[in-house]
């Protein structure tokens, strides 16, 4: 009993950490999101210790990874084998600015123990340019250096984030480039877009001067939010679902045959070596008034309903590929999120095209008639399909900050978290788990098995 | 007419956010030849409407509706138009509004088919002007002022619907169905109010306005003290073996959403839909009638709505907007009803009422009108009754 518990409670976490982050959702507010996060993370800090620290190999997203280690660093007398590993390997993977945030949370928090200023000296030591991160991390990196009294990369890095009068110029040219951008308009395009966005309003160059001349200075992310412009062939399928889904109609309509193409293709990409090879495969997509998300996290649900068609798709036996909308249109390209939620009816819908896996995308809001989708999915498995010819899944984009858990349909569906429809083939994985079948030793062994995978990765 | 008749109107499942119950309706098709548009008012709300016989209502007023029959849908012409002039500087900012209802004109001075109206004001009036002219034979224990001036100042408090714990929240996740032209709302599954419109399109734009509708004091008193209230869940009865294919689970769940359908007329809306009414018509429009209504003011736990509709011509609902009345206002209006009947004479009507004088005068001062009483010659009766 206690193993069926223990394991219900690790992948509670696991679907919380994957697709929590701490903003405000369609149901709920930031703070409440917040504050029911900050509960999970310590319920399982303190009773799964080991598992807590293997959550960090897994795919949960950027906020719980940062909040995973920062909890595991505030507590080192618990501290077990091998942790230091595992955080090492996912700072690395973390973008900069995430961890300079951690850092400055562990300074305030006054965590400074032995093993934490060496993970802080090791990562800041393994960054590729730190005359950059010094000029674009400038706050972030004085911070963690002086939390750890480390030094330093070079004596001139040195200078210019603590005695930035002492040197009438640099040797390093991004350096430079900052310091000669005080009084040089030029010199700003030498540097990072986020550091010269503040010397071109100390200038005064006109906006769109300005957006011209440090484009090639800008990340592949900053470019696509300043002026749309999008390389589609290498966005991942999530994050194209989501510029598909912000382009008007008109523009959608206009440019299908392009837009198809990317997220198909972003699709197998993503399928990769498992295209074509799930047979035949119906899923139940949620594209209802709750799919638009939270103005931080706009359309974020029907974004990733939308990546999970094209790579259900991808994935499906050619031909083999059932998709339906809740709202009972079916161009995905035109979604948009409006009306109620009828799972059960379009549940049916999809079991009567008799597939070997039905995939159910939805935040669990089943509320025409409520509680209808939980009840065909038990009938269905009790009395029509009791030798388990369907295997049924259902992935959550939403936490629900009140059951500390994605919402369910029914306790005997499978129930996974999802943040990146790219996940999707490792979720219904994990989700196997959560049917109540399989126990904790089974679960540890898997997670052993993804820890050793996510080292390899990281060290080899 | 005495019944409200939301024929054409389907329900739907309901959905349920903390004590809030929200049930949509749905019209299979809109009601041909009638729109309806709101119209903002600027600044809070305030404002001042001339009845016309020297008397005004003031309240808040955020927005009016015009309803237009023109038939041909002359959207851009209404949509977003404003009412009134400049509002005057250094001082309150009180908007006047003349009459409840009044046909729009056109810049020619004729009369359009389109008709402007306060939604809810309408109502609330036609309860605030019950037996306003106060008592009409002037016996003396009633005080000169209540003679003079009959009830007036007459004054109710409602509550905004932002003001109403867990509403507005209720109303933004709320998901509208497609072809919804109505909501019935429910907090703590007592009926809050009513709200029909004729066209879908129309009810997506005034969806919104419910938050800044007024509702009464006992359903806000029920939002704040009230446990959030159980989804009814559908239930599929399998045991039997009943369910041998799809088609079987397709019909079961078909069975569900029927099941809900007549279990809410018959229960949830039973008081709202089936209360007699006396409606007082308010305008006409070729074939469409704007009517206000009054409940008969029973007592004995039954809800009171009082509201506004607009008919076709089969007396159908095409658009209705209600408010429900506490247990304090049932007990005025009943008992101005009572007092009225008998022309205002507190013995004959304690004795109608089966009570003592002594009596009656403790509810005509637990309703708030203890103020039209002569303190000294009720006192006197009193006493009277008292050593008699």
């Amino acid at each position: 009993m206690s193993e069926l518990v223990a394991a219900e409670d690790v992948l509670l976490f696991v679907n919380a950490a994957v697709t929590a982050t701490g903003q405000r959702e369609f149901r709920s507010s930031a703070a409440e999101q917040r504050f029911s996060l900050a509960f999970l993370h310590e319920y399982v800090r303190v009773n799964y210790r080991p598992v807590y620290a293997a959550a960090l190999a897994l795919d949960v997203n950027d906020h719980n990874a940062a909040l995973v280690i920062e909890h595991l660093l505030r507590t080192p007398k618990e501290a077990e084998e091998g942790e230091g590993r595992l955080i090492a390997a996912r700072l690395a993977l973390l973008p900069p600015q995430r961890v300079y945030r951690l850092f400055g949370a562990l300074r305030a928090a006054r965590v400074n123990n032995r093993r934490t200023r060496a993970i802080v000296r090791a990562w800041l030591a393994a960054r590729p340019d730190p005359a950059l991160d010094a000029v674009k991390y400038r706050s972030g990196l004085k911070t963690a250096l002086r939390h750890v009294h480390a030094r330093p990369a070079d004596a001139e890095t040195g200078d210019f984030l603590f005695a930035p009068g002492r040197r009438t110029r640099y040797e390093n040219a991004t350096l430079d480039a900052h310091r000669r951008a005080h009084y040089e308009q030029n010199a700003l395009y030498e540097l990072p877009f986020t550091v010269a966005e503040g010397f071109a309003a100390k200038h005064g160059v006109p906006r769109a001067v300005f957006l011209e001349r440090i484009a090639p200075r800008m990340t592949r992310l900053e470019r696509l939010r300043a002026d749309r412009a999008a390389d589609l062939s290498v966005m991942p399928l999530t994050r194209l679902a989501l510029y598909v889904l912000a382009l008007p109609f008109g523009e959608r309509v206009a440019r299908r045959a392009e837009l198809t193409d990317a997220l198909r293709a972003a699709a197998r990409r993503a399928a990769g070596p498992y295209a074509g090879s799930w047979g035949r495969v119906a899923a139940v997509l949620d594209d209802s008034f709750s799919s638009s998300g939270s103005a931080v996290k706009r359309r974020r649900p029907l974004a990733v309903a939308l990546g999970c068609h094209f790579l259900l798709e991808a994935l499906a036996a050619p031909g083999a590929y059932a998709p339906l909308w809740t709202s009972g249109r079916d161009d995905p390209l035109l979604v948009h999120p409006y009306g109620p939620t009828p799972l059960g009816l379009r549940v049916l819908d999809a079991l009567e095209t008799g597939p070997e896996r039905l995939v159910v995308v939805s935040d669990g809001w089943d509320n025409a008639p409520p509680g209808l989708a939980g009840e065909v999915l038990r009938v269905w498995r009790t009395r029509l399909d009791p030798e388990r010819h369907t295997s049924v899944v259902h992935l959550n984009p939403v936490y629900d900050a009140e059951g500390f858990d994605v919402r369910r349909l029914a306790p005997s569906v499978p129930t996974a978290g999802i943040r990146d429809a790219e996940d999707l083939a490792a979720l219904v994985e994990i989700a196997q788990f959560a049917e109540g079948r399989t126990g904790f030793a089974e679960l540890r062994a898997y997670l052993d098995r993804r820890v050793e995978l996510f080292l390899e990765g990281a060290e080899g | 007419m005495t019944r409200i008749d939301l024929t054409g109107l389907d329900v739907r499942p309901a959905q349920v956010w903390g004590g809030v119950r929200l049930v949509p309706l749905v019209r299979d098709e809109p009601v041909p030849g009638l729109r309806l548009r709101r119209e903002v008012y600027e600044g809070w709300g305030g404002a001042s409407v001339e009845l016309g016989d020297r008397t005004s209502y003031t309240s808040y007023v955020p927005h009016g509706f015009v309803a237009d029959w023109t038939g041909a849908g002359a959207e851009s012409a209404v949509y977003g138009s404003r009412l009134g002039g400049e509002a005057v500087p250094g001082c309150v900012p009180l908007r006047r509004i003349h009459r409840m209802a009044g046909r729009r004109r056109g810049k020619d001075g004729r009369a359009e088919r389109r008709l402007r109206f306060l939604p809810l004001h309408l109502a609330l009036e036609g309860y605030l002007a019950l037996h306003f002219g106060g008592p009409s034979v002037v016996w003396d224990d009633w005080s000169r002022e209540a003679l003079r001036r009959g009830l007036s100042p007459r004054a109710e408090a409602a509550y905004a619907g932002w003001a109403v714990p867990g509403l507005a929240e209720a109303l933004r996740v709320f998901e509208l169905h497609p072809g919804q032209c109505g909501l019935l709302l429910y907090v703590a599954d007592a009926p809050a109010a009513a709200f029909v419109v004729p066209h879908p399109d129309d009810y997506r734009l005034l969806h919104p306005t419910l938050v800044e509708d007024l509702y009464g004091e006992l359903v806000h008193q029920y939002a704040h003290y009230g446990a959030p209230v159980p989804e009814f869940t559908a239930r599929i009865r399998d045991a039997a073996g009943g369910i041998r294919d799809l088609a079987d689970l397709r019909a079961a769940a078909r069975e569900q959403e029927r099941s809900w359908a007549t279990a809410h007329d018959g229960l949830m809306a039973r008081d709202l839909l089936e209360t007699p009414y006396s409606f007082e018509r308010v305008h006409r429009m070729d074939g469409f009638g704007l009517y206000r209504f009054l409940p008969p003011f029973e007592r004995g736990g039954r809800e009171q709505h009082i509201g506004e509709v607009i008919t076709d011509r089969k007396g159908r609902a095409a658009y209705l907007k209600t408010f429900r009345l506490s247990e304090n206002q049932i007990r005025k209006g009943y008992l101005l009803n009572r007092l009225a009947d008998c022309d205002w004479h507190l013995g004959r009507t304690a004795e109608a009422l089966g009570t003592s004088y002594a009596e009656l005068v403790r509810r005509v001062r637990g309703a708030g009108l203890g103020g039209l009483l002569d303190a000294h010659v009720v006192a006197r009766r009193l006493r009277e009754d008292r050593e008699g």
